[in-house]
């Protein structure tokens, strides 16, 4: 895991910037954000409803709406700039073959009229080249390979014919037999159980580990994050604010809206008292936005966050935060007991 | 609350059935339980467990095949009389699940909160209504001017306190909360979640919180009901439950519930729950209290395995 130095960066983004059109006003969704993958990791980005997590990735899929498009900046995959694809023509050649996505619906993604042989198979015959009953004997190895019991009669069955949690697996091993480079899951288990989502976490950390596929996850849900996550992106209003290793993000965070999301945890509660709560909305990406954009919600912005936007501070090699706090000259401000306390239940005996 | 024994709502070996004739599916079996006033109690278990039909058939949305269900000791389900059923309509209130899908798109926010008023004709006329509606809506955080706005103009956090408004209205006195929260966002949670806590502490209310998730049940409820199949396996007080959890089912559902921890999730062994490790074939399970404030369905043999586990801890 703690390996970046040695690590091949498989898509490098930078400064990439995309921007809507709705009704008549243009809207900023991401803002000027680079990041670098690297080979094999699991990455997580966080954040709340439209912090821009979902826009960002999809963006590496050309899966954005039509009424966006990327301003500025570029995604680099291989060599290719992804940003300057304008066609869906250029896109098929990158599109589940090299960068595949699972989506937050099992319920959704499947089509309901097809058997689920045909979908998976549908995915081998377009990207394998291979076809008729080879294909057919690679499905069943892969319905087996996600963990789908009894493989060749479920091959001639209906997404109906199936739970959440094998719909999901299904879903997955459609995106397994494009045979990716890198995988987005955006919020893969949301919809599930607990027990049934804890099986699928398992399943899509096995399939990292043996195909040794570089994972995105796209979630809000930190008790997740914390079970699949080597490194971790926190999102707020169109940027990346912070990003570093799990540890370092949840043992020692820095940006206040870290502090904010990790604070309301209802784990970290205690009975009888409140639960901490962020305050205000996002701001609107209409506007442009000045300085920090989390500093109107947060109690402890200082005065440069309304003026200036801070750049990121780095904290040791893997860790940065973009908060003035970081400055050598900010005042001391102390961290919130809350993440004191989440640092004594979790890390501070280890 | 402990210590106030008051029973406000009495469950008695509820079963409530789906289908016909031909294709009956029992959705929930020989649940028994009683809530305390004042008390938030969870009821937990995984989709398909039953655990919303509880909640409904308390609503008398789902009717109840056998068993009955007491309101201040007075039994609601089947036919009950007029006065009663208004009296019930008014009392137990429920929010729901998806603030997105239950409030009506075509009303008003000042509708939407009346609605349960206009019902049962409880204001006396249109400036007491409308005082009524503000009330309601300043409680759960909102402004009273919301009342002329219709709901798509909310995010769901701001819907979700219109559903809690339009359910304090009535005044109830037991309120069921069916996933209240698994719709909205993080940061979102921890309002609504304070708002219900606040609302208790000022009017007494009493909840029962439907929810699947462990985490956020262990925070805001008093005791715990863990279900599944259509059955109640464990109940116990929040914190005992989750310190001693002893049904294997209750233990894998809270091995499942991931924690916001990097180093524990790595090295966490998640316990699956296997219904054949039961051998009921000749010593029945009964539903039997294995220590104060806690109980089990467990036969003989198990019984006694519970019992050494309990002494090996203290």
């Amino acid at each position: 895991m703690n390996n970046k130095k040695n690590n091949e960066v498989v898509l490098s983004v930078s400064d990439l910037s995309i921007k809507f059109e709705l009704r008549g006003r243009s809207l900023k969704a991401i803002r000027h954000i680079s990041l670098d993958l690297y080979k094999g990791e699991s990455l997580a980005i966080v954040g709340e409803s439209g912090s821009g997590k979902s826009v960002f990735t999809k963006s590496f899929m050309g899966l954005l709406d039509s009424n966006g498009w990327i301003d500025t900046g570029s995604i680099n995959y291989k060599g290719t700039d992804l940003a300057k694809f304008k066609n869906n023509k250029d896109w098929l050649k990158y599109r589940g073959g090299e960068i595949a996505m699972i989506f937050q619906d099992p319920m959704t993604a499947l089509n309901p009229l097809k058997k689920i042989g045909h979908q998976v198979q549908e995915a081998i015959e377009l990207h394998q080249n291979i076809k008729g009953d080879a294909a057919k004997k690679l499905t069943i190895e892969i319905l087996n390979d996600v963990g789908i019991p009894m493989p060749e009669k479920r091959y001639e069955q209906y997404p109906h014919e199936f739970s959440g949690g094998m719909r999901q697996r299904v879903v997955i091993a459609t995106a397994m037999a494009c045979k990716p480079n890198v995988l987005i899951c955006d919020e893969p288990t949301t919809a599930l159980d607990v027990t049934i989502q804890a099986q699928i976490l398992d399943l899509l950390k096995g399939m990292q580990k043996k195909y040794n596929l570089t994972v995105v996850f796209i979630t809000h849900d930190l008790g997740v994050v914390a079970n699949v996550a080597d490194r971790i992106a926190v999102m707020y209003a169109g940027d990346i604010v912070e990003v570093g290793m799990a540890e370092e993000i949840f043992y020692n965070p820095q940006h206040p809206y870290t502090w904010a999301l990790l604070s309301s945890l209802p784990q970290l509660g205690t009975k009888g008292e409140d639960l901490y709560s962020i305050a205000g909305t996002p701001p609107s990406l209409y506007k442009e936005i000045v300085g920090d954009a989390f500093a109107p919600r947060n109690p402890r912005a200082l005065k440069i966050d309304y003026i200036k936007t801070p750049p990121y501070f780095e904290i040791s090699e893997t860790h940065k935060a973009k908060t003035w706090l970081l400055h050598p000259d900010a005042p001391q401000i102390e961290v919130p007991d809350v993440i004191r306390r989440l640092h004594e239940h979790f890390g501070g005996n280890r | 609350m402990k210590n106030n024994n008051e029973v406000l709502l009495e469950v008695n070996n509820l079963k409530v059935e789906f289908g016909g004739k031909k294709n009956k599916f029992v959705a929930v079996k020989g649940v028994s339980f009683n809530v305390y006033k004042g008390e938030t109690f969870g009821l937990v278990g995984e989709s398909g467990s039953g655990k919303t039909t509880i909640g409904r058939a308390i609503m008398r949305i789902n009717e109840a095949a056998e068993g009955e269900i007491k309101f201040k000791g007075k039994k609601i389900n089947g036919k009950i009389s007029k006065e009663l059923d208004r009296e019930v309509t008014e009392k137990i209130q429920m929010i729901f699940q998806d603030p997105m899908a239950s409030l009506n798109e075509r009303a008003k926010v000042d509708y939407i909160v009346s609605e349960g008023i206009y019902n049962l004709k409880k204001f006396k006329d249109e400036a007491d209504r409308k005082a009524k509606v503000e009330k309601a809506l300043t409680d759960v955080g909102l402004l009273p001017e919301f009342a002329s706005r219709f709901p798509h103009e909310f995010s769901g956090g701001q819907r979700q306190r219109i559903g809690i408004a339009r359910v304090l209205i009535m005044e109830p006195e037991l309120v069921v909360a069916d996933e209240p929260i698994s719709a909205l966002d993080v940061s979102i949670r921890a309002q609504v979640l304070n708002i219900l806590s606040h609302l208790q502490k000022e009017r007494g209310l009493t909840y029962i919180f439907v929810a699947h998730d462990l985490s956020v049940v262990r925070f805001i409820t008093d005791r715990i009901a863990v279900i599944h199949k259509g059955k109640i396996v464990e109940l116990a007080e929040s914190e005992k439950l989750f310190e001693n959890p002893l049904h294997p089912y209750t233990r894998a559902l809270i091995s499942a519930v991931p924690q916001p921890d990097p180093i524990a999730e790595r090295n966490k062994v998640i316990e699956i729950y296997d219904p054949s490790c039961h051998n009921y074939d000749v010593d029945k399970p009964e539903w039997v209290k294995i220590e104060e404030d806690h109980y089990i369905l467990a036969n003989k043999e198990e019984i006694i395995k519970y019992k050494e586990i309990l002494e090996s801890k203290v």
